[in-house]
């Protein structure tokens, strides 16, 4: 119990820092927009073409512009060296690694919730499946990519090039969900075939499930000084 | 000669003989296949080397808990020269492959599961390598490495079955079919495994060498530093 408290208490100091500023939200938000418009341009998708290409669009703007957040999230604290101040906390090293997790999280829902309506209206998308089902397969997609790139996150913080390494380290990691979101968007979106849609999801579940186990294991690896 | 430098000696020339023998037996011994021709001979490097491949990353993956668990530095000199030769025979793999592929399959690059999840191990190595570099101290280095040694190795599985659940939805170019081998092809390839086996930890034990020498180096120059100060 003691744990969860301290793990709330870490991800609600992230999250009032950025609802008083923002910066990180407008940020994620207006990024995912202009890359969004960039495929516009560049594809410029209508009937058919729409079908496929939209999951693929939108998740690629999420995963963009879901790494300016977790580039900032471990950086932050080095200034003022506030990640030694965390370190000296009471309790497991791992508290700091869900806070971290939970507010990136949020940050990212919100940034998803927010533009996907904004992609819909953009692209004159018709919506065919259900709401419940693609906030499902929004929540484990992100959860996967957010629960190892928290972790990756903080391993580049302690070297000299992070902003540059992150990406370059996260993305041939994350290759399992992005194929399973995009492709169970695309099943949900088109109201297709439930047992498909259940294999993806089975994907994320397992990877969400090993990537939130295996840096559980590892984070304290990562902080020590 | 000391102990180390004739272990050195005899593996220099076993890899020499039997580099040459693999050479022999795959261009020689080996019966030229009849539908695909003479380009059939890329197989028996292009297997050995994507065996070799697979294995130095499975010692990276030990290497890696090894270092985590008691911070011995040879296991951090283990995982960093098995890495980097890894990636090396993993660039032999990409390479032989589409060359292989063009003439028989008529393209040079399919997204069949093994070729993709190959690409994608390739990258997990070299970002395993550039976090190498771009750790400053060279104690933190070796712990983020293991750890991310650790992460990678665990994800080529998963990286392979969603790449496999994925074209099994879409249309299949290319299935991984199986052919019976003449036993001399065998003999062929078994020789090439044993030969990049060889190379392979020639390379090994030279580069364990190099990073010993580099350490001997950066001490004598500490040292130095502290006499000019005193």
């Amino acid at each position: 119990m003691d744990f969860l408290k301290k793990v709330k208490v870490l991800a609600g100091k992230d999250l009032k820092l950025e609802f008083r500023t923002k910066e990180m939200l407008s940020s994620m938000l207006v990024f995912s927009f202009i890359v969004i418009v960039v495929f516009g341009f560049v594809f410029d998708p209508v009937g058919q073409d729409l079908d496929e290409l939209f999951p693929g669009i939108i998740w690629v703007a999420f995963i963009f512009s879901g790494i300016l957040c977790l580039n900032r999230s471990f950086i932050a604290e080095k200034e003022n060296n506030s990640l030694q101040g965390l370190l000296l906390c009471p309790g497991d090293s791992s508290i700091i690694y869900f806070g971290k997790l939970i507010a990136n999280l949020v940050l990212m829902l919100i940034m998803e919730v927010i533009s996907l309506p904004l992609f819909i209206v953009l692209f004159d998308y018709s919506l065919a499946g259900s709401l419940l089902q693609l906030a499902a397969v929004l929540f484990l997609g992100s959860l996967g990519f957010i629960s190892i790139g928290t972790f990756l996150a903080a391993l580049t913080a302690n070297t000299k090039s992070s902003e540059i390494l992150l990406p370059v380290i996260l993305f041939p990691i994350i290759v399992p969900v992005i194929i399973g979101a995009v492709e169970a968007t695309g099943v949900v979106l088109t109201a297709g075939d439930s047992a498909e849609l259940r294999a993806w999801l089975k994907l994320l579940v397992v990877y969400d499930l090993i990537f939130i186990v295996v840096p559980f294991m590892l984070f304290e690896f990562l902080l020590e000084v | 000669m000391d102990s180390d430098n004739k272990l050195e000696f005899i593996l220099v020339w076993l890899t020499f003989l039997v580099t040459s023998l693999a050479i022999y037996m795959v261009f020689i011994y080996a019966p030229t296949e009849r539908v695909m021709g003479d380009v059939q001979r890329l197989f028996y490097f292009h297997v050995a080397t994507a065996w070799i491949a697979f294995a130095a990353f499975f010692v990276v993956f030990i290497a890696s808990i090894v270092y985590l668990k008691n911070q011995s530095s040879l296991a951090n000199i283990l995982g960093l020269a098995s890495a980097e030769i890894g990636v090396l025979f993993t660039t032999m793999v990409l390479i032989t492959g589409p060359l292989w592929a063009r003439p028989i399959w008529n393209a040079w690059w399919t997204w069949d599961p093994r070729l993709t999840t190959t690409l994608i191990l390739w990258f997990i190595y070299i970002a395993y390598i550039l976090i190498r570099i771009s750790a400053e101290e060279s104690e933190k280095r070796g712990r983020l490495a293991a750890v991310f040694g650790i992460v990678g190795f665990i994800n080529v599985p998963i990286v392979f079955m969603s790449i496999r659940w994925w074209r099994s939805i879409h249309p299949q170019v290319v299935s991984g079919g199986s052919f019976d081998l003449d036993p001399r092809m065998l003999h062929a390839l078994l020789t090439s495994v044993a030969a990049f086996t060889l190379i392979y930890l020639y390379l090994l034990q030279k580069r364990f060498k190099v990073e010993l020498l580099q350490e001997k180096l950066k001490d004598i120059k500490e040292t130095l530093r502290k006499q000019k100060h005193i």
